[in-house]
């Protein structure tokens, strides 16, 4: 197969970026999108110029390092599932192919198609995490939890914190992100003591970094490789909600 | 939150302002009086007037402030987008507001302050000494371009709705995964039986199925 790519190229996080374009020829159907990357790479350091900048690490789908938009699309057109499970044979023969980053203001462009996205981190480092000490395991029925809700909060832990959701989202939102991060925790025991004071920080945190607002699209659950529901961001307006009744009543 | 909550409001006045509408098919004497009985409300009706105006005012000012924070958390656009799943209705949100917004302006302007159209001073009172809304209804509607800007400003209202019914239940967290498709299909479907029982008013006029009850 080979296709015409136009890729984001930019050299640092101040110069002008712009769409450069590329011949990818020979790419066999089975080749993965990043695979595919790496060989038009090879050929660009074989002519002596620079790589394309990609992030990727563990190209099986649960790291959430790759971080690609691909044709107007936050993971490109195989959803759900992160940009490194997509595979050429997706792609009409001979298509042209548009590459850029995950673009939103809280995640300031590196190079080319990198991204840093620790503002996602940030908002985990503000309360999505249970402080006391946990020890080791415990006895598997002393704390006991439907079956139900064990299921929900997995779903919900499922979150590979790629920033999908907020490169797709029309107004940049990473409300489904942080609906996953504090979800998770909101449905186990383990999460309970700090569940009113972790949403208010989370959220603050959230808004802090500069996203957008949620205005109910769900473009982003429509993009997310872990399929994380929208209705989770229901769920954190519902916490939020509660949260802040809470606080205002000085519990 | 506070777009939600007020959201809400104005889609209860939508509604109860359909209602009264409507009863323009039952005649002149029903339309008349219901005019009538909420003209004698007094003061009354100014509170609901005004309770209506503020409520839209922050629904405009907390939309327009978070379309401008959303504008900013994403200072370089995609050269290429595609969407998967957000539909127009919910991308054009602040356009259709807008819009809506220019139609309600117009709307008064020429049903409840009544200056746009000097037929309206014409009009004599109904035999019960009421004024005749009625007849103000026909004529004005009669003309195919007030027709026309009410038919698109209840289309893009109905676009609107489309997506701001849900969505309500959404912000507010009264949502789940079992409800949401459900209440997406309910609120689409609300918006669209509101855009088609406003619309059946001017049709129903042009097509003279709905005939003045006085001449001028
Ligand atoms: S919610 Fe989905 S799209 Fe968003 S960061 Fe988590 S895995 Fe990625
Ligand atoms: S590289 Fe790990 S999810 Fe794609």
């Amino acid at each position: 197969m080979r296709f015409k790519l136009k890729v984001w190229r930019q050299k640092d996080p101040k110069a002008k970026g712009k769409l450069v374009e590329y011949e990818a020829i020979g790419v066999s159907p089975n080749t993965s999108f990043l695979e595919m990357l790496d060989v038009v790479n090879e050929g660009l350091v074989a002519r002596g110029e620079e790589p394309i900048a990609f992030d990727s690490d563990c190209r099986e789908g649960i790291c959430g390092t790759c971080s690609l938009t691909i044709n107007g699309e936050a993971h490109g057109p195989d959803h759900p599932g992160a940009a490194c499970e997509v595979y050429m044979r997706r792609f009409k023969d001979g298509a042209t192919i548009v590459v850029e980053p995950f673009r939103a203001k809280p995640f300031p462009l590196i190079k080319d198609l990198v991204v840093d996205r620790s503002a996602l981190d940030r908002i985990v480092q503000a309360g999505g995490f249970v402080a006391a000490r946990a020890g080791s395991a415990p006895e598997a029925n002393s704390t006991l939890i439907p079956k139900h809700r064990a299921d929900r909060a997995m779903e919900a832990a499922a979150c590979i914190g790629c920033g999908a959701c907020a490169a797709a989202c029309p107004n940049a939102s990473a409300m489904l992100f942080t609906a996953a991060k504090v979800s998770h925790l909101a449905f186990l025991p383990q999460g309970q003591p700090e569940r009113t004071s972790r949403v208010l920080k989370m959220v603050t945190a959230m808004d802090a970094e500069g996203f957008g607002n949620c205005t109910n699209t769900y473009e982003c659950e429509a993009v997310c490789p872990a399929e994380i529901s929208a209705s989770l961001i229901a769920k954190l307006n519902r916490e939020y909600v509660i949260a802040s009744l809470r606080r205002n009543a000085g519990e | 939150m506070i777009v939600a909550i007020t959201g809400v409001v104005l889609i209860a006045f939508v509604i109860g302002h359909l209602l009264g509408n409507l009863q323009i098919f039952l005649g002149p004497d029903w339309v008349n009086s219901y005019a009538e009985h909420l003209r004698a409300l007094g003061p009354l009706l100014w509170a609901i007037r005004i309770f209506l105006l503020v409520n839209l005012l922050l629904h405009i000012f907390y939309t327009i402030s978070l379309a401008i924070e959303n504008r900013r958390a994403r200072p370089v656009h995609y050269r290429k987008r595609d969407y998967v799943k957000a539909t127009f209705a919910s991308r054009y949100m602040a356009m259709s507001g807008l819009i809506v917004l220019a139609f309600i302006l117009y709307h008064l302007a020429h049903f409840t302050v009544r200056v746009t159209d000097p037929r309206f001073l014409l009009l004599k009172a109904d035999p019960l000494n009421r004024y005749d809304v009625y007849s103000m209804m026909v004529y004005g509607f009669q003309n195919i371009f007030v027709s026309a800007f009410y038919v698109l400003g209840m289309f893009l209202l109905a676009l609107h709705l489309s997506h701001g019914t849900s969505s309500f239940f959404q912000s507010l967290g009264l949502n789940d995964e079992k409800l949401a498709p459900r209440l997406a299909v309910a609120g689409r479907l609300l918006a669209w039986l509101i855009f088609v029982g406003y619309t059946s008013i001017p049709v129903a006029v042009l097509l003279h199925l709905v005939k003045p009850a006085q001449q001028i």
